[in-house]
């Protein structure tokens, strides 16, 4: 019985490793790997501390399991060893792990300053934002800025997110965007507190109200994507969904110019429509 | 200094009831006018100072919590294998207007106040609280705390918190804002059927809970301060003790903040203060707030309370699993300073890591960089004690017995808690994580899987001191290999669950197409849940069962070293019969000094030729 309790201890990381090993397999891991190049190096990163992590679990464990059944109790008079520690051993056990996640906290610092540190998002993203995207129970606004519209300096861009242009063009909870290059967008929050979630992308950003963060995000193909809100932001929390379509650049544009003329139709089927809708509202 | 002038316990004066005074005599066995349990149970409805009676009221509060905060997780359980489906019977009840169903507010509802009970009115209380206060005179070697009546207010705090917790149900269902309470969701009255007055009430009945806090707080450290018996230098003070006054000390100046936030907060619900509430801000078309506040600000004040907590709700139980398995390894504790001092680091570290819960908050990105170092670097002592306990082991003499497990388990159950943190300490990586159901696996490893195990074990191993008498052996097994295995599978399927990005209080996921298929995991989570639930059945009926039917056993049932085992059991008011003397440190198992593998911190062992020094658990 006296070893039991050591196999017993043995036991469940042996089988929560078999358990991790086959759920992929199940569907029980990443929906799909990162559909985004940022997002594929916070998968590497995952997966680097996966290995550190899990070759820790076994040892420890494994040492663990040796001291269970070595050092049970026979129901011998043996006394225990009398040892109040050993600083050689206290030395190892403070550096190596001290090394371990030094190396860990630096070695990732790059892929966090290349999501959120302003100064190394894409130029052309931030010159040119997608949308302003706001934040509100239970769903996503978004406004693009006309097509075709360019923006020419920074001040610019701040006016727009000021107040909007009359040629803005408004949508819910289907944000298009062009495939395969950054794109950014200013985030807000027209009540409590929102969380742009797009786990494919591995991309989470808070929507803080008061706030406007620019959120930037790359989808490396065409396709449809989740947009999961991930903050509380009370009862209908759950069901603030949205969805992410990354297309090719010219079915982006083709799709902000059909969203601005529906926009702009007025209900007369009369002229034909021009590329200066919202005109006539 | 103050150890010495400290009279005999007998000469002390204190309120009447307690058989302390008629117990003093020669240590006689069974002469000694032993406590009997109605002696307890008397006490236990009044306003007693003993901080023995103080301690099981607490533990009893809490335990009773225990079930209460089970039982809302099981609600959201229930919603999140079956989501929006008729609970049998108790649906039925609770929600007969709906059909049986538990409406997304409620399930909001049931994640907060799971959160709350657990965390305010359970693992809080019953490590400082029921723990704190019974032990730290009895292995200090005092009569009692250092103000008794302070300490009865501690206890009776609860009972508001509590009160006002269960009020707040009244309105619109419970607050519903999350055990965080963010702004403006929380701030803003409209903003959420749990908005309203419940939210008042909550933050409310959590500043209740901070003055028994506090009052606790206060009283550990200057009872470890000034009550020690004459020879417990600090260097000889149990692991418990330490970490029982680190905790103190962590209490002591986090929660100051918390509670002022929490007032903050109230004047912006009732007085129209804008601490927290920007301007312009429109919920469900109510008039646009006046505004000037920022929102992330809550979440500074909130957490830098909120994380030093989380040691609050470990460091104790740390200390407790390191005297039970020293005593159950007949064996030092490895490292005995190496293990105060990175308790110590973790409670210093502990105060600069808590922008970790803030990551993705809109927070200054250079400030995240430097709060993942801290993170990281909080892991080391962590890991150091990890490795301590494990050297503890090695060499030993392991009894498994029921507190030798559970404190076994704690251990394991760290390592997996500790090695899950890492991943979201990497904030890219946490970018990902945060929100999802790795944060729950997480906390729920460190939070029920190490501290829980730990106190399970902590109940067995001191219910002999409370009691007099053991606990059931093989009820207590049946217990913890049940728990053990239900744990581990309704946990342990949660990192999987956030690997797939499964998101944290939603009330139902699988409309997402790339979730829908997590439901059948759900539903084996969710037995798990229910079959580890019923389980603590048999610890709250093996632990009042015992009460009555246990075996009686004398002093010192485990062979233990530390000093509240000489004390009688039940000890008397006043605790010792005569003023104790300490020799040693609590850790001197095996000691070649004498023939037993135990050597008590009070027993005297006259100098030998060779051995003349008596090793101080260094």
């Amino acid at each position: 019985m006296r070893r039991f309790w050591a196999l017993f201890f043995l036991a469940w990381p042996i089988v929560a490793i078999a358990w991790s090993w086959a759920a992929p397999s199940y569907g029980w891991w990443f929906y799909r790997p990162a559909q985004s190049p940022l997002g594929q190096e916070i998968d590497n990163l995952f997966y680097l501390i996966l290995v550190i992590v899990t070759t820790v679990f076994i040892g420890t464990n494994l040492a663990l399991f040796y001291v269970l059944w070595k050092f049970s109790d026979d129901g011998s008079p043996r006394k225990g060893s009398f040892s109040h520690g050993s600083h050689i051993l206290e030395m190892v056990w403070t550096v190596t792990p001290a090394g371990v996640l030094l190396f860990i906290s630096l070695y990732q610092m790059d892929v966090w300053a290349r999501f959120r540190m302003t100064k190394n998002f894409d130029k052309e993203a931030v010159a040119q934002p997608l949308a302003e995207i706001t934040a509100r129970q239970f769903e996503w606004r978004i406004r693009y800025p006309a097509p075709g519209r360019k923006f020419q300096n920074k001040a610019e861009i701040e006016e727009w997110l000021k107040r909007p242009s009359r040629d803005d063009v408004y949508t819910v909870n289907e944000l298009h965007c062009p495939a395969n290059k950054p794109v950014l967008i200013h985030l807000r929050s027209e009540d409590v507190l929102h969380s742009f979630f797009i786990p494919d992308l591995r991309v989470k950003q808070d929507a803080v109200p008061g706030l406007v963060i620019p959120v930037w995000f790359e989808a490396s193909k065409a396709d449809h994507y989740d947009l999961i809100c991930a903050e509380l932001c009370g009862w209908g929390h759950y069901k603030m969904k949205g969805r992410i379509s990354a297309e090719s650049d010219a079915d982006f544009q083709t799709y902000k110019r059909e969203l601005a003329a529906k926009q702009a139709f007025d209900g007369v089927p009369a002229k034909t429509e021009t590329k200066k809708e919202g005109e006539g509202q | 200094m103050s150890t010495l002038d400290q009279a005999p316990p007998s000469s002390h004066g204190h309120d009447d009831h307690g058989p302390g005074k008629d117990g003093h005599g020669p240590a006689g066995h069974g002469h000694h006018g032993p406590v009997t349990l109605w002696m307890i149970f008397r006490q236990l409805p009044t306003f007693s100072k003993d901080h023995k009676i103080i301690g099981i009221q607490f533990l009893m509060t809490t335990l009773l919590m225990l079930m209460v905060g089970g039982a809302l997780a099981l609600g959201v359980r229930w919603q999140l294998a079956f989501p929006f489906q008729r609970m049998p019977i108790l649906g039925d009840i609770l929600f007969g207007s709906q059909a049986g169903v538990i409406p997304p507010e409620t399930y909001t509802m049931l994640f907060t106040m799971h959160a709350t009970v657990m965390i305010f009115l359970v693992i809080i209380p019953i490590l400082a609280g029921a723990f704190g206060n019974f032990l730290i005179p009895l292995m200090v070697g005092a009569d009692d705390m250092a103000f008794p009546t302070l300490n009865m207010l501690s206890y009776w705090f609860m009972w508001p918190a509590s009160a006002l917790f269960g009020l707040s149900f009244a309105f619109g269902g419970g607050p519903a804002g999350g055990w965080t309470s963010y702004p403006l969701l929380s701030a803003l009255p409209t903003a959420a059927p749990g908005s309203g007055h419940a939210q008042t009430l909550w933050l409310l009945a959590v500043t209740f809970v901070g003055f028994s806090s506090m009052m606790g707080s206060i009283n550990y450290m200057t009872t470890i301060i000034n009550m020690r018996a004459p020879g417990m230098t600090l260097f000889r003070m149990p692991l418990t003790i330490w970490a029982m006054f680190i905790t103190a000390i962590l209490q002591a100046f986090a929660l100051p903040v918390l509670t002022a936030a929490g007032f903050m907060l109230v004047a912006d619900r009732t007085i129209g203060t804008c601490f927290f509430i920007p301007a312009g801000i429109v919920v469900n078309n109510s008039d646009p707030t006046v505004g000037g506040g920022q929102a992330l600000l809550w979440q500074h004040l909130f957490w830098f309370y909120s994380h030093p907590a989380v040691y609050i709700m470990l460091l104790p139980a740390m200390g407790m699993v390191s005297d039970i398995l020293s005593c159950m390894c007949r064996k030092p504790i490895f490292g005995y300073k190496p293990m105060v001092y990175s308790m110590a680091a973790i409670a210093g570290l502990g105060f600069i890591v808590w922008g970790h819960h803030m990551f993705t908050s809109g927070m200054n990105p250079a400030l995240g960089m430097s709060f993942m170092i801290s993170t990281m670097m909080i892991a080391l002592p962590s890991a150091i004690k990890t490795f301590n306990w494990i050297g503890t082991m090695w060499g030993g003499n392991i009894r498994f017995n029921v507190p030798m497990l559970n404190a076994v388990a704690f251990v394991s159950m760290f390592i997996v808690g500790g090695l899950s943190g890492i991943f979201m300490a990497a904030v890219p990586v946490d970018i990902y994580f945060h929100d999802t159901y790795f944060i729950v696996a997480h906390f729920h490893y460190v939070l029920f899987g190490t501290t829980l195990f730990g106190v399970f074990g902590a109940i067995h191993f001191w219910f002999p001191k409370m009691f007099g008498r053991m606990m059931s052996e093989t009820v207590g097994k049946v217990h913890f290999v049940l728990t053990f295995i239900a744990f581990n599978c309704t946990f342990f399927p949660m990192h999987l669950l956030g690997i797939a990005a499964f998101p944290r209080r939603l009330a139902d996921p699988y409309h997402y197409s790339s979730l829908e298929h997590l439901l059948p995991l759900n539903q084996f989570i969710t037995i798990s849940a229910i079959v580890m639930g019923f389980t603590q059945f048999l610890l709250l009926g093996n632990f009042f069962y015992s009460m009555f039917a246990g075996k009686k056993v004398g002093r010192n049932p485990w062979e233990a070293n530390g000093l509240e085992w000489s004390a009688p059991s039940p000890p008397g008011h006043g605790n010792f019969e005569s003023l104790p003397i300490i020799y040693r440190g609590p850790y001197e198992y095996s000691s070649p000094l004498t023939e037993n593998d135990f050597l008590m911190q009070t027993e005297y062992v006259p100098k030998t030729g060779q051995t003349t020094q008596v090793a101080s658990g260094h």
